[in-house]
């Protein structure tokens, strides 16, 4: 492994051990709490959708939004501060703070990223945070590792241990129920003490000047009802045009985050406000809002350029509920301390760190976004979150480009990227190749990758863990196979339909036995099957950043696939990452008539298969029996919902199936083969080996779709698996 | 609105630390003297035909509510489907009364529960748009899970008792 790798792997070791186990109950458990909480909803997607509509219109109008809010503000008798930075912002905050000693804080991720609190500091202030979350990282002296639970990576004992410490109580704190009096009491002291409370903003309304602020403790709404002097900090995307616009985001924020149906307190506010404030002696008459400041502080810090940027600017429609960090299986099992920046965490944290830190911050853990694409229906305003890591990934992979140097190393690589791209990104990028490579020299190239010294100087060179099994290139593909029988069997001009089977690059070289027994399915079922020479879909590329390659593959296989669509033929998939290119992320690389005609014409094996049952075929061609089977589901085909499609086929043809509830096997591609993640992956992959270890599950046979789930399941079961589609195969 | 949509309220509510009484307006001061642990403090609750009991204290001070076990005030709305109620600031303290005290009882006028977050929404976007600048939207207590384990009473209210007034 190389020093780098190797740096990375002991830092996710780390992290895994100290944190992991505190971050994943809880973020596994928000992200079930999230499920059951949209489940309950009639009109998610609809809302879904509302939420969406909303943040690309204000997102677009945000200049005009801006000046109108400002307007609102001032008309209220508060003062709009426009801030380009940090330091900006920082050095108009401490001048409102010219003449205090004390600020308490409501939790606020935008004051993290300026880091505010050092700011104030280093001006002698007094600063308490009044989230528990966050007060518990102030007195550790640490940095949050999620969005809403910012100290979800400590247990219980280990903040008695700190309070205990810090604070040396007459009485040592225990429970949580002790360790939130002590915090409360401590607090409400400071509260009192309070010149200034500073809060961010969930959502400013630039009709009216009004704020949303959400919390489940009531601790920002103490922060501004105690002092007289507010300042909010909020970036500028946090801004809808008015007060009505709020509703699909107030019922979507708590289910999305930590699957309640409302945060305990939704403060609506258009400050200054004129109630009373705590620490004034005598009876609390009639206040007037003369007697209370306010400053909103607009954070720019990289958002208006992330505007401009055609892939960064959907993070901004980012509503920071945490929903994808919390669907994430890699971020279950390092949280945001591996899998985040400078401040922020999570897929979309890749965004934010892209666009307000750079893309130093935001490369560095970019990797740990697999695309599996969970994220994608998670997220309460539909941001393609993988895409935008993959985005930044190529960015990555483009940085510091020299010209001169790389012109020439182009020229000798084979795909579109510069030549200062990653061996390891560049091989995994390139699969299609190496797998003609690895079948036109099968089996001496398996021999060889075989060979223990052999792997340890790939593992050094390639990055490729030594202790995952290589794939074994067959030496007679799919396509020689098919082109040996003399294609098809069934005739076209007589055939109920006619389709196209895609011949991944596993399927066709690795896999074969699947790709035979998905080709005597769909004769059995009355189809022509055609399987053109085509290339590998882009998945491979565009999973390592190389998007220019990506690209390049989606148009070859298009270009490849258009006189098929135009004889009418069907695509079928085998593969479902495969297949999520063609539905999904085909709409970046391809005109959009293109796009829909291929996305529409794509299915998945036995999604055609259920497809063929529903026209009137019969199941009698193909194998039934009473076999009992545990089945796992790809991660993108989970996504696409196209699981079903084949627990029902099996069933109707009586196999006794159980399938896995376990969204993620831990493989993701090629994620799993990288030393610097093989140990995380395993990690991940323990929840399925459990749940197909037990008494119902550990003499079934194993099948699942996606091939990099099946060498999983196989390393982490250490028995064969197979594709669905072979046990239904008629010459079974 | 039917019976149905105030059980909705009541089954929402239990589950976050809060129940609802549901009484005719004459006997809304006997039913908040009731629930509330003393020392006790509230602001006039602007309801016909109802008032608060003698063991209420309306000229309260900061320290007052400090140390007040319990704070009496209105609820502008409640939101059956969530449990959720629409506390408004007023001058006499409302705010520091709903949120310092360890228990909150809102007054509730039946007619104000609305079967929904949306239908509910409407009203307070209209509120705001007639000029009110300052409402919180409150469902159940106050929590944390960041101590380890759900905690209720932190910077809120530990327990909401909504007295509803029957008014139609």
């Amino acid at each position: 492994m190389s020093s780098d790798r190797q740096r990375k792997a002991a830092k996710i070791r780390e992290v895994m051990r100290e944190e992991g186990d505190a971050v994943r109950e809880s973020a596994g458990h928000h992200n079930e709490m999230r499920k059951d909480a949209v489940a309950r909803l009639d009109d998610y997607e609809d809302l879904r959708d509302r939420a969406r509509a909303i943040k690309e219109d204000a997102i677009e109008r945000l200049p005009e939004l801006v000046d109108e809010l400002t307007d609102s503000v001032e008309a209220n008798g508060g003062h709009v501060y426009l801030a380009e930075d940090a330091a900006d912002a920082n050095d108009y905050i401490t001048s409102v703070c010219a003449d205090a000693d004390t600020v308490v804080k409501s939790k606020s991720m935008t004051s993290e990223e300026v880091d505010v609190n050092d700011a104030l500091h280093a001006d002698g202030l007094d600063v308490w945070e009044t989230d528990l979350g966050e007060l518990i990282l102030q007195v550790a002296d640490d940095s949050p590792s999620h969005l809403i639970g910012p100290a979800m990576h400590f247990t219980t004992t280990e903040i008695a241990d700190l309070f205990n410490d810090v604070f040396d109580p007459d009485e040592p704190l225990e429970t949580p129920e002790e360790l939130t009096a002590f915090a409360r009491d401590l607090l409400s002291e400071k509260f009192a003490e309070a010149d200034v409370g500073m809060t961010g903003a969930n959502f400013l309304c630039a009709d009216s000047g009004s704020m949303a602020l959400v919390t489940s403790e009531g601790n920002a709404r103490k922060t501004v009802q105690a002092t007289d002097t507010h300042i909010a900090l909020a970036g500028v995307e946090k801004i809808v045009p008015s007060i009505e616009e709020l509703y699909p985001f107030v019922e979507l924020l708590a289910k999305s985050g930590t699957g309640q149906d409302l945060t305990s307190y939704v403060t609506m506010l258009s400050p200054p406000v004129d109630s009373p404030s705590q620490g004034v002696d005598g009876p609390m008459t009639a206040a007037s809002a003369d007697d209370r400041d306010f400053h909103l502080v607009l954070l720019d810090n990289g958002r208006m350029d992330m505007r401009d940027d055609d892939h960064l600017k959907e993070t901004l429609y980012c509503i920071r509920c945490s929903a994808c960090s919390n669907a994430c299986a890699n971020f279950q099992h390092v949280g945001g301390h591996a899998f985040g920046g400078e401040t922020y965490s999570g897929g979309i944290g890749t965004g934010w760190e892209a666009g307000v830190h750079g893309l130093d911050s935001a490369g560095e853990f970019s990797d740990f976004c697999t695309g599996c694409s969970r994220c994608t229906t998670a997220c309460p305003v539909e941001i393609d979150i993988p895409w935008i890591n993959e985005v930044v990934r190529d960015r990555v992979n483009h940085q510091g480009r020299e010209e001169g140097f790389d012109f020439l190393v182009d020229g000798l690589s084979p795909d579109a990227e510069p030549g200062r791209l990653d061996v390891e990104k560049r091989l995994f990028g390139n699969v299609g190749l190496l797998a003609d490579a690895g079948s036109a020299t099968a089996p001496l190239s398996n021999l060889v990758a075989s060979f223990g010294p052999a792997r340890d100087l790939m593992e050094r060179v390639t990055g490729i863990d030594a202790r995952r099994d290589l794939p074994e290139w067959q030496r007679e593909t799919l396509q020689d196979w098919f082109a040996r029988r003399g294609g098809s069997t069934v005739d076209e001009a007589a055939a109920s339909r006619s389709a196209v089977l895609y011949p991944d690059v596993y399927t066709d070289h690795v896999q074969v036995e699947r790709g035979k027994a998905a080709v005597r399915v769909l004769e059995a079922l009355d189809v022509h099957v055609t399987i053109p020479d085509l290339p590998e879909s882009g998945r491979a590329p565009l999973s390592q950043g190389m998007i220019d390659t990506a690209d390049d593959r989606a148009s070859a296989v298009y270009g490849g696939l258009a006189e098929h669509l135009d004889a009418g033929r069907d695509v079928v998939v085998i593969e479902p990452s495969d297949l999520a290119m063609f539905r999904e992320d085909y709409e970046h690389f391809l005109p959009d008539a293109s796009f829909e005609r291929l996305s529409e014409n794509a299915y998945e094996v036995f999604e055609y298969v259920y497809g063929r049952l529903d026209e009137g075929a019969t199941l009698d061609a193909l194998r039934a029996g009473h076999e009992r089977l545990a089945y796992h589901a790809h991660c993108q085909q989970r996504t696409l919902d196209l699981a079903p499609y084949t627990e029902s086929v099996l069933e109707r043809l009586g196999y006794d199936l159980l399938t896995t509830d376990v969204e993620c096997c831990g493989m993701a591609g090629s994620f799993g083969y990288k030393s610097e993640y093989y140990e995380l992956s395993m990690d991940v992959g323990e929840d399925v080996r459990e749940q197909l270890s037990t008494t119902d599950a550990a003499d079934r046979r194993v099948v699942a779709s996606g091939t990099s789930c099946l060498e999983q399941l196989s390393d982490l079961l250490r028995k064969p698996t197979r594709h669905p589609i072979e046990v239904v195969d008629p010459r079974r | 609105m039917s019976t149905t949509t105030t059980g909705a309220f009541a089954d929402a509510l239990a589950p976050l630390n809060g129940r609802v009484e549901r009484v005719p307006a004459a006997e809304v001061a006997e039913t908040i003297d009731a629930a509330a642990v003393a020392p006790a403090v509230g602001v006039p609750l602007d309801i016909d035909g109802v008032s608060l009991p003698d063991s209420v204290a309306t000229d309260f001070s900061a320290d007052g509510v400090e140390s007040a076990a319990t704070g009496v005030t209105p609820a502008a709305l409640g939101v059956a489907e969530y449990g959720s109620l629409l506390l408004e600031h007023a001058p006499a303290g409302a705010e520091p009364a709903q949120l310092y005290p360890s228990t909150h009882v809102a007054v509730l006028r039946e007619s104000d529960l609305y079967p929904d977050l949306e239908s509910a929404w409407s009203e307070v976007a209209a509120a705001f748009d007639a000029g009110r600048d300052d409402a919180v939207l409150a469902t159940g207590s106050s929590a944390t899970a960041d101590m380890g384990e759900l905690v209720r009473g932190v910077h809120g209210p530990r327990e909401v008792i909504v007295v509803l007034v029957e008014d139609r």
